[in-house]
């Protein structure tokens, strides 16, 4: 069949390839803002000149235009092990190194050049077994993971268009536009089984066709950036590391449902995720692969940038399309949704980041190539930003329906310093905490759910037995409280009451009839919410009066902290059998708290007490115990 | 088929025909959901969550947003549903300022109402740790944020209703508070003193003003003659306040209640609203045949006229000059009938008795005074005077009526449709015809511009010329029909506006209601007033000649002029917010105000100020003037505008900088 759109879109990618054959080697620098915080761009500057230096460096241009080949030194998105950056990664090899500096670089080129071995130091190093990995696939953090979203992130070169082309870039939305009807298009992502990605769930290609269906001139595409769990950076790294990709999903939407004009809205703390999108699109219209008549196929797609604030609420759909329109970031109540009734009133199709990184590649390989990762009902695989008491932080994508074991022990390399698991706090804010009993759980929608959790954004942070419980959902608790928009009123007054609670709790003022309230005021404040962000807030308290009841009632009823945690329930006593009354403490006591008979042990006076441990230190006999 | 198009209520089947929401479709079946942010004039809100129910399959919703789907299983009181209800009081009453007793709202407390109809009898929670001052400064409202329990209803009526917006959200989570922009007073920003916000404000957040004090002063006063008058739209809904159905006419018990509190004389605002017909008729039909000054707008309501006087600049001048009857009473009473009696307009206190809490701002103007005196010291709301009637211990619904006083107690049905939307159309066009031809018309009713449609609109033929008129009511319909009238889409000859949605019987100062039926009841009244009135016409007003014969010579004359008219105030101008570019050191020295309002700033007077900058410095006088740049000299149409000290000059464009700076500047230094 005759296909001009895609002939030129593989003319293209025919021609850049071999352009590509001619890197002798490539060093990928990571440019995420992880690594870039970490210095990541000096080591970069410092790589490229070693390079120009030993008359080896090229660039794709350079390769093209005068047919030359080098290596190529990139700036590449993000590689998700954020903790080790900045990184370097080498192709063809396949080398990862570590915690790089610019004086690295010569060494880096020199091994590289004369074929020599990796630099061992810069390797990856178990933190427990000390093993020394080069591969970055071989790396444990890497070898479980599955990605498919974060394919490019950290393997391409974000900023230049030639090398997501090349990568069969946008023939998933030339392939629909012009093979594909709109419902074909809506279908195949229904029989992918897609899910939205930021959290919630709902079946994507449903969500395509409600909006397909709804009659109108005019509809919306909106992708929802507005990242907002502590601790998330998925939907950074994506725009970040593969700006196309979403791009190029949202132009398939845009066909699917009927719309020709969609936002990206995503927050103005994400400078180089601005950037990069702002140069993606520059670069897609410069190609026709966005604005008018794409590629000579009649559709038309554009595509505006809209930065947020930074409201953890406007990532609720209808919040965030008021905050484009300018309005205060309050959600409305659902019906109408915004399939129905939109940005401007207008059918908008809005769906997460993450959610349109699988887009394209569901529409150019199938949805049973999709359906081959995954769980039944939750197929494909799921971005989660792992981080805590865990050996190996950073982002990571796994398959739908790995145990919550293989994520924390494997992937994670298990828990920092040899300490036992505790419990892990999955899905943000909104998501609640899990214990050791759910680590064979298989990380789905639904098993999470059924546990009081969900997968939220994909945050999760794990908890070690150091971990106080309480504490932990009266830090959630604030978030939310701090971050609830105010407009209604179970999440405005709810989450401020149950922040008083747990805060009484932590304090040593909690009551014991505050077990019974708490529980009654968060089943209210998740029945009775508005908007998503008020009927999950709730889940942190919710899972803990589940799972760790005890250590609350500890709090309130016994004035106790187990975790050893809260500083106020913290108590420092002399065991008289084995203080020899030296007076040594006394002395280092900043509040005169401690009194007592030289030669006979002395005593804390609690009520004096601030619990700073001075004592404790200067106590040559070990006799001053916490508890 | 029942199940088809029919949802399960509590067990009972319900059929559905077109409910928009579960709640229209339970308060048809005899529930009624208690509700705080949900009314039917105003947009969804779904902010309170009292209405929520439980639906199978969806759990809990708001009734109020969710539309029902045949087969829907809906419970509307299960545990949970009773839980989030108990709750949500709960935690608004834990936040809430709870000085019931000397709250202005005790007893007509939304928020005090369900607490006791939920049995909400203990607060698990702290007390509200934040005591926000109170916003005082507007002579008809008093703000409490104490009080505020964030349902927004004034927000939306404030934007939705009267298109003005002046109350917003601020802050977010527990902090969110509802304010005026940048935390102003709302003195300071363009509220137009409708209250409408106060009306739906379901607590006491924002409430009318009470100067009852005031009254009982005057009273008290032997030295002072007090005089009250008592407006149409009083008439039909004080009796609300002590049980009697809304829409009864209690003319004659309210003016036997004011002479029992001890005012000395009871008057009627009917009769200036006789008054106000014929100069605004005889104003329309001189401007008619000018060909001039049209549309011609009424100006009666004073919430309208200080809308216009902020946002509509250019249509100032299409505003009928006269005084809004009760502004032509007190004139009358303190500039002629005080020197019949021989006393001067300070020995006399002139009451009102007002449905409308703008009337506290209007009677406050400097315009409106006769020898530095107020024309109308006290403004009192139907609200208010229910208070000091209650206060006297007078059982309302037993007085025997009385009549008004003479000479201001003489009214016609004309005066008293003032109190409904459209009623001052109708009077005039039942002058109109007459006043132009000398012929009586017989047919009086003109229903085209009586009731609760956005915008009404009638063709009457006057002396052979066919005339547009066009009835709003809610500042948003006013807003709306200028907008059409300035894109050349609609053309009027005379257009009624009146501020409140109902007019004046919709007046914040009215006994508090939610229901919608209470405006239609009032309506009923004030249109059954005027059918029973012997003279219908405000011209046959015997009184009203009497008053031109002895005081105001003729309709339009120097003497009604004096007494009866008024001029506007441009009020589109940022307050006070001057910036000083230049401080003089000297004591001889210039004031020299650019204006960089939009008007100004278009046709260049940035470069103006620019220009008399570096002239300053060229001339080596900086140390000798005070160089401003301001805000609206109110010289729009001939902007760029300049003062200096304090003479206006118009026209300084960055051309004429130099010369004008010489000639008036300069010329003062040397």
């Amino acid at each position: 069949m005759n296909n001009p759109a895609l002939d030129q879109l593989k003319q293209w990618q025919q021609q850049w390839q071999q352009a590509f054959q001619k890197e002798k080697a490539r060093i990928l620098v990571c440019a995420g803002t992880g690594c870039v915080a970490n210095g990541s761009l000096q080591v970069y500057q410092a790589l490229k000149q070693e390079v120009e230096a030993r008359g080896e460096f090229v660039t794709v241009d350079l390769i093209l235009e005068e047919e030359k080949s080098g290596v190529t030194v990139v700036k590449s998105g993000c590689h998700g092990f954020c903790e080790k950056g900045p990184l370097v990664r080498l192709e063809p090899s396949g080398v990862l190194y570590t915690k790089v500096k610019p004086e690295d670089a010569a060494e880096i080129v020199e091994a590289l050049i004369n074929n020599g071995e990796p630099v061992e130091r810069l390797l990856y190093r178990h933190p427990v077994t000390g093993e020394v990995f080069a591969q970055e696939n071989q790396i444990p953090f890497y070898r479980h993971q599955k990605r498919t979203s974060l394919l490019h992130c950290g393997v391409i070169d974000p900023e230049n268009i030639r090398e997501y082309i090349v990568d069969d870039g946008y023939q998933a939305l030339i392939k629909a536009v012009t093979t594909m009807t709109p419902e074909e298009v809506c279908r195949e992502i229904l029989d992918s089984g897609l899910r939205g990605r930021g959290g919630g769930g709902f079946p994507t290609g449903r969500k395509w066709e409600f909006t397909r269906i709804e009659e109108g001139p005019k509809k919306y595409v909106i992708c929802n950036g507005d990242e907002g769990d502590p601790g998330a950076f998925m939907d950074r790294s994506l725009l970040e590391g593969d700006p196309h990709r979403i791009l190029e999903g949202m132009a398939i939407a845009g066909y699917a449902v009927g719309a020709d004009e969609g936002y990206i809205y995503v927050r103005a703390e994400y400078p180089l995720a601005v950037e990069r999108l702002k140069n993606a699109i520059a670069a897609a219209h410069e190609y026709g692969l966005l604005g008018q008549n794409i590629l000579g196929t009649g559709f038309n797609f554009e595509i505006k940038i809209k930065e947020g604030a930074g409201a953890f609420v406007c990532g609720e759909e209808t919040a965030l399309i008021a905050s484009i329109e300018g309005k205060r970031g309050m959600p409305s109540p659902k019906p109408p949704f915004p399939a129905q009734s939109g940005l401007w009133g207008k059918p908008t199709l809005i769906n997460n980041v993450e959610t349109f990184a699988n887009v394209a590649l569901i529409i150019r390989q199938g949805a049973d190539w999709f359906r081959q990762f995954g769980t039944e009902k939750s197929p494909g695989t799921k971005t989660f930003a792992i981080t805590g008491q865990v050996a190996n932080t950073g982002l990571i994508e796994v398959p739908m329906g790995i145990t919550l074991r293989d994520v924390v022990f494997e992937i994670g390399g298990g828990i920092r310093d040899g300490k036992k698991f505790k419990a892990v706090q999955i899905g943000g804010p909104s998501g609640g905490c899990l214990t050791e009993e759910h680590l064979d759980l298989k990380l789905d929608y639904d098993s999470l759910l059924s546990a009081g959790a969900m997968i939220g954004s994909g945050g999760l942070v794990v908890m070690d037995e150091d971990t106080c419980m309480v504490e932990v959902a009266r830090f959630f608790m604030n978030f939310t409280q701090n971050e609830s928009c105010g407009k209604c009123v179970p999440c405005r007054e709810g989450t401020k009451r149950m922040l008083e609670i747990l805060q009484r709790a932590v304090d040593g003022e909690g009551r014991p009839e505050d077990v019974e309230l708490l529980q009654d005021l968060a089943e209210a404040v998740r029945d009775g919410s508005l908007c998503g962000l008020g009927k999950t807030a709730p889940n942190p308290v919710l899972t803990m009066l589940k799972y760790f009841k005890d250590e609350y009632i500890a709090h309130v009823v016994d004035k106790k902290c187990p975790a050893g945690v809260c500083s106020a329930l913290k108590g420092y006593y002399i065991v008289p059998e084995e203080c020899k009354g030296c007076s040594k403490c006394a002395r280092s006591c900043p509040v005169q708290a401690i009194s007592g008979e030289i030669k006979k042990p002395f005593t804390i006076d609690q009520d004096k007490c601030i619990k700073c441990g001075a004592c404790v230190s200067t106590c040559p006999f070990k006799a001053i115990k916490e508890g | 088929m029942a199940e088809k198009n029919s949802v399960l209520i509590d067990g009972q089947v319900v059929p559905l025909n077109g409910e928009k929401s579960i709640l229209e479709l339970t308060r048809k079946i005899g529930i009624e959901l208690p509700t705080f942010c949900y009314h039917s004039e105003l947009s969804l809100y779904g902010a309170c969550r009292m209405c929520v129910v439980e639906i199978e399959g969806r759990g809990i919703m708001a009734s109020c947003s969710t539309p029902p789907v045949p087969g829907m299983k809906i419970l509307t009181n299960s545990p949970r549903v009773q839980r989030v209800r108990r709750t949500v009081l709960e935690l608004l009453l834990a936040n809430h300022d709870r000085e019931c007793t000397t709250c202005d709202r005790n007893g007509t407390c939304k928020l005090q109402d369900l607490a006791n109809r939920f049995g909400v009898k203990k607060i698990r929670f702290g007390e509200r740790d934040l005591k926000l001052p109170l916003d005082t400064s507007s002579p008809s409202l008093v703000r409490d944020p104490n009080k505020c329990i964030l349902c927004g209803d004034c927000v939306r009526m404030c934007s939705e209703v009267q298109g003005i917006g002046v109350l917003d959200f601020n802050g977010r989570g527990s902090s969110a508070q509802v304010t005026p922009a940048f935390n102003k007073d709302l003195a300071e920003v363009d509220c137009v003193n409708c209250g409408q916000c106060s009306a739906v404000c379901p607590t006491g957040a924002i409430v009318v003003k009470d100067e009852t004090d005031r009254a009982w002063a005057a009273i008290n006063n032997p030295e002072k003659l007090v005089v009250v008058q008592v407006a149409p739209a009083v008439r039909v809904a004080l009796g609300e306040e002590f049980g009697l159905p809304a829409g009864e006419l209690v003319t004659g018990k309210v003016v036997a209640a004011l002479k029992r509190l001890g005012f000395d004389k009871v008057f009627d605002t009917s009769l200036a609203a006789d008054l106000t017909v014929i100069e605004e008729t005889n104003e329309f039909i001189d401007r008619l045949q000018k060909g001039e000054r049209l549309p011609q707008f009424t100006s009666c309501c004073p919430g309208w006229v200080k809308y216009a006087e902020h946002n509509e600049a250019e249509y100032l001048k299409h505003l009928s000059s006269c005084r809004s009857p009760q502004q032509m009473f007190g004139s009358l009473v303190k500039k002629h009938w005080a020197t019949e009696l021989g006393k001067k307009p300070e020995d006399i206190f002139v009451v009102s008795i007002m449905p409308c809490t703008a009337k506290k701002y209007e009677a406050g103007l400097p315009q409106f005074t006769t020898d530095g005196v107020p024309d109308v010291d006290l403004v009192l709301t139907t609200q208010e005077l229910a208070r000091m009637i209650r206060e006297a211990g007078l059982l309302f619904d037993q007085l025997e009526v009385e009549s008004f006083d003479t000479p201001f107690g003489f009214t016609t049905g004309a005066g008293v449709i003032f109190g409904a939307t459209g009623g001052v159309a109708e009077a005039v066009l039942r002058a109109a015809h007459e006043l132009v031809t000398g012929e009586p018309i017989e047919q009086v009713n003109f229903t085209e511009v009586r009731g609760f449609d956005h915008r009404k609109e009638a063709t009457v033929e006057i002396a052979g010329q066919e005339i547009k008129v066009a009835v709003v009511h809610g500042l948003a319909n006013a807003k709306a029909l200028l907008k059409e009238l300035k894109e050349g889409k609609v053309h009027y000859d005379i257009i009624e506006v009146m501020a409140c949605p109902g007019g004046c019987i919709g007046g914040a100062g009215q006994p508090i209601s939610t229901s919608p039926e209470t405006k239609k009841e009032r309506a009923k009244g004030i249109y059954n007033a005027d059918k029973l009135s012997q003279i219908r016409k405000a011209q046959d007003n015997p009184v009203v000649t009497k008053f031109y014969e002895r005081w105001l010579e003729k309709p339009n004359s120097h003497a009604a002029h004096e007494a009866l008219h008024t001029a506007y105030v441009n009020r589109s101008r940022i307050n006070g917010e001057q910036i000083q570019l230049l401080t003089s050191k000297q004591k001889e020295q210039v004031d020299v105000a650019v204006c960089v309002g939009t008007c100004c700033y278009l046709k260049g007077s940035y470069d103006t100020l620019n220009k008399f900058m570096q002239q300053a410095e060229a001339a080596k006088v900086t140390d000798k003037i005070n160089l401003y740049a301001t805000f609206c000299l109110e010289g729009c149409e001939q902007s760029p505008a300049v003062k200096v000290n304090n003479q206006i000059i118009n026209g300084v464009t960055p051309d004429q900088a130099e010369k004008v700076f010489k000639e008036k500047v300069l010329s003062k230094l040397e």
